[in-house]
């Protein structure tokens, strides 16, 4: 008879950046359940909107992560935007969209340097990370900043990007895709990276579906959602669909993060081809009255902001609800039946971030 | 595309959740908002590009069904609404009882803190 145990795995792990605690209920060195524990940093963000001007709190929005600053930026305006009934300039939309894809591909690069770096494969490591620090320097370039670079504001952006500088990016963005090309093939063809991602934690599309799995783990399952398609900032004048695997296993997690990253290069082509002239921002009056919720793809996921306002400068309430959230709950599932040597490995595979949840 | 919020009974909520998960939605999320004389649960599902938020509201020391029973997945939000906000909620699968989070203050974003 197999012999019971539970094992403490956490906060502190190698790794893991961030604290997260699980009691791992193991039957031998099977994992027959998992029970999470968060929690540790929370820092009770949402309740600022009580003393911070809805305009000022667009610099705490940004900072409830450091890799999906941006997009948490951008969700709050869109949210805020909606509600007062704000259409930004054309422009903003594409120059929004713009610094979301260099978001998403800095996330899933940083992601794949995780992962290299828990298979042990150091070099590989490395090389994700240095072409990672490409997009920072663009970042640096068109914002002054490399991680949180606050240039969103209620009604558009804060600065403009010129067309040389656009070129610039185009040429950065061509090299990027032909140095990607010796990484992919060496994640997705690799004995090493093969042998240790291929069938492991895998997750149907049923069992991602009805557990709320968003992002890229959710489409590693074959569910074709993402929900840039709702249409948000300039993504609705743009050729694009979501990426989809059906082996849901953490290879097919690799590959579909691997596929967004060509995808992001794709659409920041035809953003950059497209982009219209014109001003940036249009003047905002007034306070937000009324409420809404907005959906908007974060690197790891479907991210939900709420915003509801009484028609003073301080927000009612505003909620976001991240893809890690949404995440946890699926990974609990893929932890199942697993050996314990695999839990640190499935639970980089979901791209946890800890920080957002612990908003 | 649809987004829409429907206005609910307490009553009613755990079948219109029983029927979302019948018409294969999925629980995006669950929302507490502190209100006058209560709270506003707001519990938002989506279907391909259509978003609908069923919102019940509850008085000060009135409880609510889980709904975890239906959609597993909500063990966290649920756990955070009742943490931060004080709402009651009965029968979550997984009840940290007021546990998840390792803060000081009981219900800090409930409505008797509001104006903390």
């Amino acid at each position: 008879m197999a012999k019971r145990s539970i094992i403490p795995f956490g906060p502190q792990h190698p790794v893991l950046p961030e604290p997260i605690h699980l009691d791992l209920v193991l039957e031998d060195e099977v994992v027959v359940e998992a029970i999470p524990n968060i929690g540790f940093v929370h820092r009770g963000l949402e309740k600022l909107v009580k003393t911070r001007g809805y305009k000022q709190y667009v610099y705490v929005a940004e900072r409830v992560c450091g890799i999906c600053s941006f997009g948490h930026g951008m969700g709050y305006c869109e949210s805020v935007e909606r509600v007062m009934g704000i259409d930004i300039p054309r422009r903003a939309k594409y120059l929004r969209t713009m610094w979301m894809e260099l978001s998403r591909i800095h996330s899933h690069l940083l992601w794949l340097g995780l992962l290299a770096d828990a298979l042990g494969f150091e070099s590989l490591f490395m090389q994700s990370w240095r072409l990672r620090e490409k997009i920072l320097d663009i970042f640096d370039a068109t914002t002054g900043g490399r991680i949180i670079f606050s240039v969103n504001q209620i009604g558009g952006v804060l600065k403009d990007v010129d067309r040389s500088m656009l070129q610039e990016i185009d040429k950065t963005i061509t090299e990027l895709e032909q140095e990607l090309t010796p990484i992919t093939n060496t994640f997705l063809e690799d004995a090493l990276v093969n042998n240790r991602l291929r069938g492991l934690g895998v997750l149907t599309k049923e069992q991602a579906y009805t557990a709320g799995a968003v992002g890229p783990m959710l489409r590693a399952s074959g569910v074709d959602y993402d929900s840039r398609e709702t249409g948000y900032a300039a993504y609705n004048e743009l050729n694009f669909g979501p990426i989809i695997a059906i082996e849901g296993d953490s290879y097919a997690r690799t590959k579909v993060r691997l596929a967004e990253i060509l995808q992001s290069f794709e659409i920041l082509h035809e953003l950059i081809s497209k982009i219209p002239e014109g001003e940036i921002a249009v003047p905002v009056k007034g306070n937000p009255k009324g409420e809404c919720f907005v959906r908007i793809e974060q690197p790891r996921g479907e991210a939900i902001y709420y915003t509801k306002g009484n028609g003073t400068k301080y927000l009612d309430r505003f909620r976001l609800r991240t893809p890690t959230t949404s995440n946890i709950p699926p990974m609990l599932d893929l932890l199942k039946g697993c050996q314990l040597g695999d839990v640190p490995l499935l639970i980089l595979t979901i791209d946890p971030c800890i920080s957002c949840t612990e908003r | 595309m649809s987004d829409r919020i429907i206005t609910l009974g307490k009553a009613e909520l755990y079948a219109a959740a029983v029927q979302k998960k019948m018409n294969g939605w999925r629980l995006a999320q669950i929302c507490a908002v502190t209100t006058e004389d209560g709270y506003e649960m707001s519990y938002t599902f989506v279907k391909d590009k259509n978003m609908d938020t069923l919102r019940v509201h509850l008085d000060h020391h009135e409880s609510i069904s889980s709904i975890t029973q239906i959609f597993p997945c909500a063990f966290l939000q649920e756990n955070e609404a009742a943490e931060l906000f004080g709402v009651l909620i009965n029968n979550i699968t997984m009840d940290y009882k007021h546990k998840l989070y390792r803060i000081d203050v009981e219900a800090p974003f409930g409505p008797d803190k509001e104006e903390a």
